[in-house]
């Protein structure tokens, strides 16, 4: 595995949080995170349940703006921008960094339009470009083989592996820049999870991912970083090859041992 | 399973209600189309009312019940919609506005039809109607500020809204979450989450609830009789300031305002026929469109 990291000149940080406070109503769901991630990489958000990644993931992209009670505080920058920043809008952010669900969650449309939906309501009339781009991006997504006799009928039809590859294709077609991924794979089988981890891998050539996962395994197999939250407050931050030998503290150890979490 | 004593008198009770209620249904039914069906004929459907009102045919209430039940559902649907859609999808669930507008519909729901029928009177025609006279007619005889079609229609449509409303909100809430969190995670605001994902998820849902808000506003009486029934009206409404006749106020004009009573049961039969033949392919066409909804959402 070639690894890129910070040293590398050709791949910067893409975003940045600082001093980010996330609350639901009184409760803190996450104290002061710092965490730069690198640009085309994948970054592994891991922790117990309650620790507050996907609150954190779901930050951003400004999707924590559809939770009523939520309320965001200090600065998520998205190469050297403030998201949060009043002049800008949470479509354009949302277009820039895409997202998978936990459950995939298709339209109840057919395959095709599923990943022409981004397209279409971006505002793209050509439809040979908008068929062109949704080859590509079920390509992309290592789905075009299995549906592309079938591109007509309704994606409630796959199986769950394949409705969260074209989940993933969806996000694709809209040429987004960062991809979150909110533990993808809990779903799905054995074979299905391989497949969208080796897809992780490729997809990390073009974009920045971000994914939260429960698997341990799953983290040390797709991840260049990783980030270890604990009770809403980052712990460490690192190399994954590192954080899984060497973690510098002792918290961390002790959840990737499996001694807690 | 070992049935016990108490199993068996619940059973009893039970089926005994069921039975009751069959039988009502059956011996209402039956009644009216046995009394109905030999009155039906194509002059009983295509005529005009004799001046006696019980000779010839009803014609000008079919007309009217169906020109009357458009025109309400064309004023009051669309509100009905537009304010669930401001419930479900805009309003956050702490919004007073939103509360006090969810508290506004219940207690509409709760009204005595008849109330209906004065706020319809109070309001729309003297109030809005007799405005319009004074503003834009020197005339003293009222143009608008009289009981017309246009104002029975409107006063139909605020009774409806209540059930517009509730089952929209129902339809609306049934579209999970998930699928408007792809949606705007995709970049979508939340007009086009709304116009391409909710609302074409929950058609079938709305329109249920439409169909049955309507059929129950196309046969409601207690609110059109002062805002613009007629007891007797040979010619068909063509302008929204003209009155009308309805079945449903026409099965109440026979029964209480005929000269004879006997002579009018027939024709009495037979409108109530028309009028729950029209009412109960509403509810079928409502059946029909939610279970194909149902179908559609399987793969």
């Amino acid at each position: 595995m070639n690894k890129r990291t910070d040293s590398d000149p050709d791949f910067g940080v893409k975003m940045q949080t600082q001093d980010v406070n996330i609350f639901y109503g009184e409760n803190q769901a996450i104290k002061n995170v710092s965490l730069d991630i690198a640009d085309r990489n994948v970054t592994a958000l891991i922790g117990p349940s309650g620790c507050g990644k996907s609150t954190y993931l779901r930050a951003l992209n400004r999707m924590n703006d559809t939770i009523d009670n939520c309320r965001v505080e200090g600065r998520i920058l998205l190469d050297g921008e403030d998201i949060y920043a009043r002049e800008v809008d949470p479509v354009e952010v949302r277009r820039r960094v895409g997202m998978v669900f936990q459950k995939s969650n298709p339209f109840p449309k057919s395959i095709f339009d599923n990943v022409a939906f981004g397209l279409r309501i971006g505002g793209e009339k050509d439809k040979d470009l908008v068929a062109q781009r949704v080859e590509e991006s079920l390509k992309d997504a290592a789905l075009w083989d299995e549906v592309k006799d079938r591109l007509q009928s309704s994606a409630l039809g796959l199986s769950g592996g394949q409705q969260q590859r074209l989940c993933i294709a969806r996000c694709l077609a809209v040429w987004p820049e960062v991809i979150l991924m909110d533990e993808p794979a809990s779903a799905l089988d054995p074979i299905a999870t391989a497949k969208i981890e080796e897809l992780i891998r490729e997809l990390r050539e073009k974009y920045t991912i971000i994914i939260v996962t429960h698997s341990m395994q799953q983290a040390a197999r797709v991840s260049d970083f990783t980030a270890f939250f604990f009770m809403g407050k980052l712990v460490e931050h690192g190399d994954t090859a590192m954080m899984f030998t060497r973690p510098s503290k002792k918290r961390t150890e002790e959840y990737i041992s499996g001694r807690f979490g | 399973m070992r049935h016990t004593k108490k199993d068996w008198v619940l059973a009893g009770l039970t089926g005994a209600s069921l039975a009751v209620i069959l039988l009502l249904l059956a011996v209402l039914l039956g009644q009216i189309a046995w009394h109905g069906v030999p009155v039906i004929s194509t002059e009983f459907l295509s005529a005009s009312p004799g001046a006696d009102m019980v000779s010839g045919g009803i014609w000008p209430a079919i007309y009217g019940t169906v020109f009357m039940t458009l025109l309400m559902t064309a004023a009051g649907v669309p509100i009905g919609i537009a304010t669930a859609i401001f419930l479900t999808e805009y309003a956050s669930p702490r919004s007073r506005t939103a509360k006090l507008v969810r508290i506004a519909v219940n207690n509409l729901a709760g009204v005595p039809s008849i109330v209906f029928g004065l706020f319809g009177l109070g309001f729309f025609i003297i109030f809005v109607g007799g405005s319009m006279d004074a503003l834009f007619y020197d005339d003293p005889r009222p143009v608008w500020g009289k009981p017309s079609i246009l104002w029975a229609s409107l006063t139909l449509a605020v009774l409806t809204l209540p059930v517009v409303i509730v089952t929209t909100e129902e339809a609306l809430r049934q579209v999970p979450r998930e699928l408007r969190d792809a949606s705007l995670a995709l970049g979508a605001t939340r007009f086009q989450t709304v116009y391409k994902i909710v609302l074409p998820n929950a058609k079938g849902g709305i329109l249920t609830g439409v169909i049955l808000a309507v059929s129950r506003g196309a046969g409601e009486v207690a609110p059109i009789i002062f805002c613009g029934a007629a007891n007797f009206l040979p010619y068909l409404p063509t302008d929204l300031r003209d009155m009308f006749m309805h079945l449903g106020y026409h099965v109440y004009a026979l029964a209480t305002q005929s000269p004879n009573v006997d002579a009018a049961r027939p024709t009495l039969f037979g409108t109530v026929l028309v009028l729950l033949v029209l009412t109960f392919s509403l509810n079928l066409l409502a059946v029909i469109i939610r279970s194909r909804s149902r179908a559609a959402l399987r793969p």
